[in-house]
Order: C-alpha cells, then structure tokens, then sequence
C-alpha cells in the first residue's frame, strides 16, 4: 500500500490500467467457451504482465515475456486446439460433486480474507531484492546474465535435465504401443488421430461420440478415449 | 572500462564432489539413452537395467564418498551456497540411491512381463531420482523448485507409461494436470517470501528471520501458507491428497512403488529443510497448521484404506496415514522429531519398494490382478512370497521388532516430548485403525478365519469391504470367480529385491543401532 501510494500518479495509474488488464484477461481464459477465445485472452494477460515488468524497469523481461509467451507458448496451444478440433462443444452434465463449486469459493474466500486479516493492509515487509536494484547502472540482461551465471548457477544449468525429460516424456508418451488390446500395429498415425481400436469396454458408445480430456494441454496420441472415472474432468466432447 | 567491469562475471567455484551423486545419474541417464543406438542389433531389456542399477550404485558409492567427507572436514556449501552438503541431504542422497537400485531390478521384470522395450522406464527413473537428490541437497528456494520438477515430470509420465491400459493414461493425466497445479502454487508462494525477505537463499532467508523482528507478515504467513501446499501435495498430505488413489491405482505396479518411495524422500526432505531449518523462527505460525494436516492425514488415510478393495488403493491410503506419521515428527518441531522423520521416511521408502514388489508379482501379466481376492490362500500357494509380504506389511503395521515399529515409536516419543499430547494419541489410533486393513491382508493370504463379525462364511472377513461377493470360498486356494489366480511367477531379480527390503525391515528392527546412528547424524548445516 504505501509503495503504491509513495509511486507517481501514471505509475499508479499504469499499474491499475495492467493489472486490470490483467485479470480481465485471465477470468476471459477461464470463462470464455470457445478455446481459441480462451487462449487469446492469456495473450491478452500476458501482454498485462509484460506491462507491469516495464513498470518495474525490466525491459529484457517484459521483451521475453512476448515474445516467448505471447509468441511461442500460446500459438503453440492454438496448434494442440486446432489439432483436436476447434468446433467440439463442451457439456458440462456430469458434474459429480455438484456442491464443490460454491464450497470452493467460499473456502478461497475465506483464505483470502484471513490473509488480508493477518496483513492488516501493509503488505510489504521484507529486505531489498539482491540480484539487481532497481535503477543501477548495468543494464537489465547484464543484471540476469550475472544472477544466471553467479547465484543461480547450478539452478540454470540442472534445467537441462528438464529439457532431456521432457524429450524423453515426449517419445514415450506419442508412441504407440506395440502390442494394443485391439491389436493395432499401426506405428506412424498422426498424434492426435481419434483412436478406433484401442477400444475396451467403451466402446459401446455410439458413433463419433467420445470422452476425451479437453484442455489438459498434453496432446498424446493414445489419450484420445481415456475413460475419467474420477472427479477431475468428467468432459463428454461430440465430435464433429 | 566501467562497461568492462559491469560485464566481468565472477562465477562461483564449482565443488564437483559435492554434486557427483546427480551428476552420475544425470550422465548415466543420458549415456544410457543414447547406448541402444549405437548397435544394430535389439539390446535386451536386462542390459539397461543392469545398467541403471550400476549407474544408481555409483551414485552411492559417491555419496558415501561424501558422506566421509563430511564427517572428516563438517558440512558446507557450494555453487555460490545454492547447495548445502550435510548430514541430513547426504541421508537422502543414499536413500534415494537405495531406491533407484531396488526399483531398477524390480521394474527389469515386469518391463520384461509386459514386453515394454527400450531404456526409457530406466532413463526417466534416474533423471527423477536425481531431482530427488537435488531436492534434499538444494540449499536455495529457486533449485529446489527446478528439482521439484526433474523428480515430478519423470514419475508423470512413468504413471503413463503402460499405454495398453487406459487406467494409466487416466493417472498420468491426472497427476500432471493437479501436479502443474501445485508447482504453481509453490513458485508463488516462493515469490511471496521472495517478496517478504529479499532472498531465495535458505540461510539468507533464515539469517534475515534472526536478525528482524517482522511486525506486518502476511506476506510471509501467505508465501509460507503457499509453499506447504506444494509440499503436501508431492507427499499426499490430506487436503492435497485427491490425486494419490487413483494414481497409485492407474499407474505401472513398480512405477507406483517407485513413485511412492522417491516422491516421499523428495517432497519430505525439501519440506524438512525449509520448514524446520529455514523458518525455525516461525515456527509457532505453522506449528497449529501442521498440527491440523497431521492430524487430518493420519485419520484419513487409516478409515478410508479399511473400505478399499484393490490393494492398490489400499496402500494409497496407507501411504497417507504415513505421510501423516512423518508429519508428526516435524509438527513436533525438535530436533528430535526431525531425526524420527528422516527415519521414517528412511525405512518406509524400503518397504513400500518391497511391498508394490509383490504386488508387481501378484498382479500377473496384463497388471490388472489386483483385488483383494487375488491374495487369498497365497500362502498355502507360495508360502515364501507370502511370508515376505506378511513380513513388509506388518513393517508398515508398525509391529515391534521390525523397522516401522521404531519409526512410529520415534515420532510418537518426539510428539510427546513436545507436549502434544492430542497428537501422540491420534496417531497412535490410526495406526490401530490402519493395522485392521494390513492385518485383514494377512489373515486372507493365510485363511485365518477371523473370530469375529457376521460373515458367517468360511474365509468371509468381517471387516468392511465394498462390492464384497458372496463367497462360499475356502481359504485353500480355490478359484474365486473371476479373479485369475494361477502360479505367482517370481523371478530372480525381484526376489532378490523383495529379499534384501525384507532384510532391513527385520534385520535394522531387531538391531537398530546401524541405521538409527546413520539417520542421527543427519543435522542441518545450520
């Protein structure tokens, strides 16, 4: 509270102008029908975020943010949406806990409360940053080139590790099995073809009909029927 | 020249030794993968998990290197202090070596059952393993987040791996999507104490708590609040546990045991560390809310495991009573609870292995023989293999004279020093509750016929099961319907491993100064 009221004027008003942009942005993601509409709006937040990191003088950041975000990442998830078919609907009939949506909200908005209660609103409470003032005189990539290769070393160069993991996860998950229950032998289909005879017991379900996991963000060749039995997302997808 | 001076990097000596345990198994991993394209010809399955168990067993022997390194010269850290090499991370280093051996020569067999090619079960089982060890060692907020995914984003996809079953796709599914969930929730929590004490840095962090008396933290409490759910949702803890049973279900049997044990020594080391080490000065704020997942968790996990049919489940549930134990050693906040933590953990990791070792076994071909009635009579069938059993899940049970005895004494005796009394009560009463489905276990793979209940049947069980068919069945091993129970096919490899958690379970519970000793000496560095 006090930051934002020692700030300048077209600070603050930068600053309410992002972060609204912000959070209209994120509520469109969650609330918009169509997915592509879902995953214009992240741009549309993220493009908010990006805003605010200028506001805090880093420039480097808020350019990546762009152009890895809003550029890479979300037209990377345009591709996953159009791969599995833009014109689906959703119906959402089978929700097994009906009563867990207002409990949920409840529930955050008591958390938020008791945060607010326990911050008795001065939020700020801590020691100045290290890894770069604000308003020094190196430039913004200087500053995150010096933390990447000085305090966060060692946690810089283990995300390897990461990137052969996901290389790795990626193969094996896309392949498919040799030895199907359907007996499908058929090893160079398309990743996101609709699976016809991998089929088990639900395979009564009329034509052109499946479950699938909208929005999971993983496009795996063989998740195409999952059959969810829990409460995680309990999603009938018609198909086209 | 000022831009000269800007742009010189001093970066940080580089302790090698320190980090070999993660290096091996990051290189063997990779050395690994690329090995099976180098020939023509198919390499056999055998081949990459000799190979793992080799790459794990060096990674032990290099933490034992450590190990005696550390008791000659003392802890330190190194790569600008965002690693902490002490006796409570080099425990976990040997664990998790331990681990990785085990569940090489056990998932060698069913690779081999279910004529799943190639090294990539053993390559992702290493990386996790070294996220896992990077985890216990990380002395800085930031690794710890980038080990929590090298150790998580593996035991996703190997809950994924048995493509031929769609129960495993559902589980990976599922534990990814709440998974990403609750890493996100823990990179904000560690931006809010970033925010709060100007550090990522466990002993900044910890030296900044010491030296300012903090009058407006709710930033702090909110990061804090944060963090533990990250936490406990890599550990099963009770509000964050949805995902545990049908996961554990869904999975590959020894990626489920794999899982098990890897994500509990992770998820409770880095969760040990901050808690008790990094916010020690705090304590009296997350003591109450730890008190209250202790206690959820130990209930929980003990009632709902006693209605579970598949034994899968069952020890889903188990696994969160133990979550639920381990979290009373450090709701306990001494150092002694500490010690009984890293011990219980230490010796549930062993068993757990040995436990969904068996399970891999009874589960057959196809891994679906899961339910409860694929067990009964097994020990008129296979006495060996049923004994072993008995043995790990009376470990779990907590019966004296084998490990899991020790390990619940430790964290009751810890609670109780503590003055939580409530604490030391419950828990012992979900180990009572918890020792009826084990028990029940037991009884059914030798056709005890228990005293009580309304079963009236021969080999009824009186205790509550779902679903439960109205069986005429005798206890000698006749075919229930349905249930396809032929020879348990017990191959060398797993028995050996099943042979050797059998071992310590009853060798280091009959004479627990080895391990006891190890594990005490797992002090922080500060």
């Amino acid at each position: 509270m006090t930051h934002v009221l020692a700030a300048t004027i077209p600070d603050a008003i930068t600053f309410v102008m992002a972060a609204a942009i912000c959070v209209v942005g994120a509520l469109g993601v969650v609330l918009a029908r169509n997915p592509v509409h879902s995953a214009l709006m992240l741009v549309m937040t993220l493009f908010g975020v990006a805003v605010l990191f200028v506001e805090e003088d880093a420039q480097f950041l808020a350019a990546v943010q762009v152009i890895v975000y809003a550029g890479a990442i979300v037209v990377l998830f345009l591709f996953v949406i159009m791969l599995l078919g833009v014109d689906q609907k959703e119906v959402f009939q089978r929700d097994p806990l009906p009563a867990q949506r207002p409990v949920a909200i409840a529930l955050g908005i008591l958390g938020l409360v008791e945060v607010l209660v326990l911050a008795r609103g001065r939020w700020p409470s801590g020691a100045r940053s290290v890894s770069g003032a604000i308003g020094s005189p190196a430039s913004n990539v200087s500053l995150i080139g010096r933390s990447i290769f000085t305090t966060y070393l060692l946690a810089f160069e283990v995300t390897s590790a990461l990137l052969a993991v996901a290389v790795v996860g990626a193969v094996v998950l896309a392949r498919r099995p040799r030895h199907s229950v359907g007996g499908n032998e058929d090893s160079t289909g398309p990743v996101a073809e609709p699976d016809d005879d991998l089929g088990g017991p639900d395979d009564t379900e009329p034509e052109g009909v499946e479950e699938t996991i909208v929005g999971s963000g993983t496009p795996r060749g063989e998740s195409g029927d999952i059959k969810t039995s829990g409460s995680l997302a309990d999603v009938e997808v018609t198909g086209p | 020249m000022k831009l000269l001076a800007v742009l010189t990097i001093v970066t940080p000596h580089v302790n090698y030794v320190a980090i070999l345990p993660e290096l091996i198994l990051i290189g063997g991993a990779l050395l690994l993968l690329v090995s099976g394209q180098l020939v023509f010809a198919k390499i056999p399955t055998a081949f990459y998990s000799i190979g793992s168990g080799a790459i794990a067993a060096a990674a032990l022997v290099a933490s034992l290197v450590i190990w005696h390194d550390v008791q000659a010269r003392g802890p330190f850290t190194t790569i600008a202090d965002s690693v902490a090499v002490d006796g409570f991370a080099i425990v976990f280093l040997v664990l998790v070596s331990c681990i990785l051996i085990l569940a090489s020569a056990i998932a060698n067999d069913f690779l081999v059952r279910e004529g799943i090619d190639g090294p990539e079960y053993h390559v992702l089982a290493l990386l996790a393993g070294s996220g896992a060890m990077l985890m216990a060692a990380a002395n800085d907020l930031i690794l710890i987040f980038v080990a929590l995914e090298i150790m998580s984003i593996p035991l996703y996809i190997l809950a994924g791996m048995d493509s031929r079953r769609r129960e495993s796709g559902e589980a990976a599914i599922k534990y990814f999507v709440l998974g990403a969930f609750s890493s996100a929730i823990f990179v904000y929590g560690i931006a809010l104490v970033y925010g709060a004490t100007g550090s990522t840095n466990l002993p900044q962090i910890a030296s900044y708590l010491n030296t300012n008396i903090i009058t407006s933290n709710g930033v702090l409490l909110a990061g804090l609040g944060l963090l533990l759910v990250g936490f406990g949702f890599k550990v099963s803890a009770v509000p964050f546990h949805m995902w545990t049973p049908d996961v554990y279900q869904g999975a590959p049997t020894p990626a489920t045991g794999f899982m098990t044990a890897l994500a509990k020594a992770g998820g409770f080391a880095a969760l040990l560390r901050v808690f008790f080490s990094t916010f020690g000065v705090l304590r009296t704020d997350w003591q109450p809310l730890l008190w209250a997942i202790a206690i959820v968790t130990l209930l929980l996990g003990a009632i709902l495991g006693l209605v579970q049919r598949d034994v899968k489940r069952m020890l889903a549930y188990s696994s969160i009573n133990h979550a639920g134990f381990i979290l009373v050693g450090l709701a306990a906040a001494t150092s002694q609870g500490i010690s009984g933590s890293v011990y219980y953990v230490f010796v549930y990791a062993i068993l757990v292995l040995g436990s969904f070792a068996v399970i891999t076994l009874v589960g057959g071909k196809g891994d679906e023989n899961h339910d409860l009635d694929a067990y009964r009579g097994l020990g008129r069938r296979q006495p060996v293999l049923a004994f072993a059993f008995a043995l790990l899940l009376l470990g779990q049970t907590g019966i004296p004279l084998t490990t899991g005895f020790l390990a619940k004494l430790y964290v009751i005796t810890a609670a109780v020093r503590a003055h939580s009394y409530a604490l030391a009560v419950i828990a012992m009463l979900s180990a009572a509750i918890a020792a009826a489905f084990y028990l029940r276990l037991v009884f059914l793979m030798y056709g005890v016929k228990l005293p009580v209940g309304s079963g009236g049947d021969e080999g009824a069980l009186s205790l509550p099961v779902t679903g439960e068919p109205d069986d005429g069945l005798d206890p000698t091993g006749s075919v229930p319907t349905g249930v396809n129970i032929g020879r348990v096919v017990v191959p060398v490899p797993t028995a050996v491993a099943i042979f050797v958690t059998v071992a310590v379970t009853v060798v280091f519970g009959i004479w627990p100064g080895p391990l006891v000793d190890f594990v005490h000496a797992a002090h922080f560095l500060f």
